[in-house]
């Protein structure tokens, strides 16, 4: 049988990651040149935090989304079939290459990540500044990218709700049956 | 036979010769370029590496006469590097060191003892930011050819000394315990027997 709406593990992995990116985004907007104190240091080990567990459910959302049945596209013009594929594959990407380029930069800064305090993660390069400020640049760069795609995101799902009046926002509403 | 054991004898003596002429030596020429004095620091439970770049250390040791060892380490506060230059401009202020009033640390023995095969431990006072503490640092002790190389660390409070103060004193965020390593090279010079 066809599902009418996004499985349940679909739904729920869609959203946790939804929160943790809109609180760990602006955190790091927020944080990134407060002067030095112990709030700062707080902040940036729950920004790294969280983007590791952003990082951490990713397999498992991409496995999800590869195996487990989806509801089958509503009809719209080819086009923006076509725009919503492109941007629902970029937004995997870079869910993914947005936490990955903040522990590179963390280690390249030459402060190793230890999840929620307590597990220490590899440092995947070696302390080097310049390095450290390339990759700075990197993770400024692609959560701007991230920015406007989850910005698109929200435009379209909005679109379909409140002009097309489709199903395409209650299909991975976590209140809907 | 007369000649061998001869032989023997001026062998023996030209093989023991170095170890001999090494008991009766006092590693006291310290190269500055080879030793180094590092810290690890825990931030939020991260480990954090930095080092001192100037200090100036002062040895006297015999491993044949340990008891009369002595060591002193002069530390120059300013030439910290903290592990970012952010965490450097921080930590040279008034509620972490406060350089501008007291520029120096010191490290004075009050006496080394021999805890068995190459470990030793050295006691003495600290001082840091005005403040005079009793530690103990537990070392090793190698000879590599005509050089002496001391390894050893131990565990600063350093609340203890008052470093990181007001906000800072919490130790949640930045743990009170800082590992202190040291690594020192001194040459010898032979000392009278």
């Amino acid at each position: 049988m066809t599902p009418t709406r996004y499985a349940t593990s679909a739904i729920a992995a869609h959203w946790l990651v939804a929160v943790l990116i809109f609180i760990a985004f602006p955190l790091g907007v927020y944080m990134h040149d407060l002067p030095l104190s112990p709030q700062k240091l707080q902040l940036f080990s729950y920004h790294k935090w969280i983007g590791m567990t952003v990082l951490l459910l990713f397999l498992p959302r991409l496995l999800v989304r590869l195996f487990v049945a989806v509801p089958p596209t509503l009809p719209a013009p080819a086009w923006q079939l076509k725009v919503a594929e492109l941007t629902h594959v970029l937004l995997y990407v870079l869910v993914f290459a947005v936490p990955l380029s903040g522990w590179l930069m963390s280690s390249a800064k030459g402060f190793q990540v230890v999840y929620l305090g307590l597990l220490p993660l590899p440092d995947l390069v070696s302390k080097n500044a310049e390095l450290g400020g390339l990759l700075k640049a990197v993770h400024q760069t692609l959560n701007l990218a991230l920015f406007g795609l989850v910005g698109l995101h929200i435009a379209a799902a909005a679109k379909h709700h409140v002009i097309d009046r489709d199903a395409t926002l209650r299909r991975m509403s976590p209140f809907g049956k | 036979m007369n000649q061998i054991n001869r032989f023997s004898l001026h062998l023996l003596c030209f093989l023991l010769a170095p170890v001999l002429s090494v008991q009766a030596a006092e590693f006291n020429q310290v190269q500055a370029d080879k030793s180094s004095l590092t810290f690890v620091s825990k931030q939020m439970g991260v480990p954090v590496e930095g080092t001192f770049h100037k200090f100036t250390t002062t040895i006297a040791f015999d491993p044949a006469r340990v008891n009369m060892a002595s060591a002193r380490i002069d530390l120059n506060l300013a030439s910290i590097d903290a592990g970012s230059q952010e965490a450097n401009d921080e930590v040279i202020g008034k509620q972490w060191f406060n350089i501008k009033a007291f520029p120096d640390a010191k490290f004075v023995s009050t006496g080394v003892k021999s805890l068995g095969g190459n470990r030793y431990e050295a006691a003495g006072k600290l001082t840091i930011k005005g403040k005079t503490r009793d530690v103990t640092a537990p070392f090793t002790f190698r000879q590599e050819g005509i050089v002496g190389v001391f390894d050893g660390g131990f565990v600063l409070k350093r609340l203890d000394f008052a470093i990181g103060e007001g906000i800072w004193a919490d130790v949640g965020t930045v743990a009170n315990e800082i590992q202190i390593k040291f690594h020192v090279v001194a040459g010898s010079m032979p000392v009278r027997k």
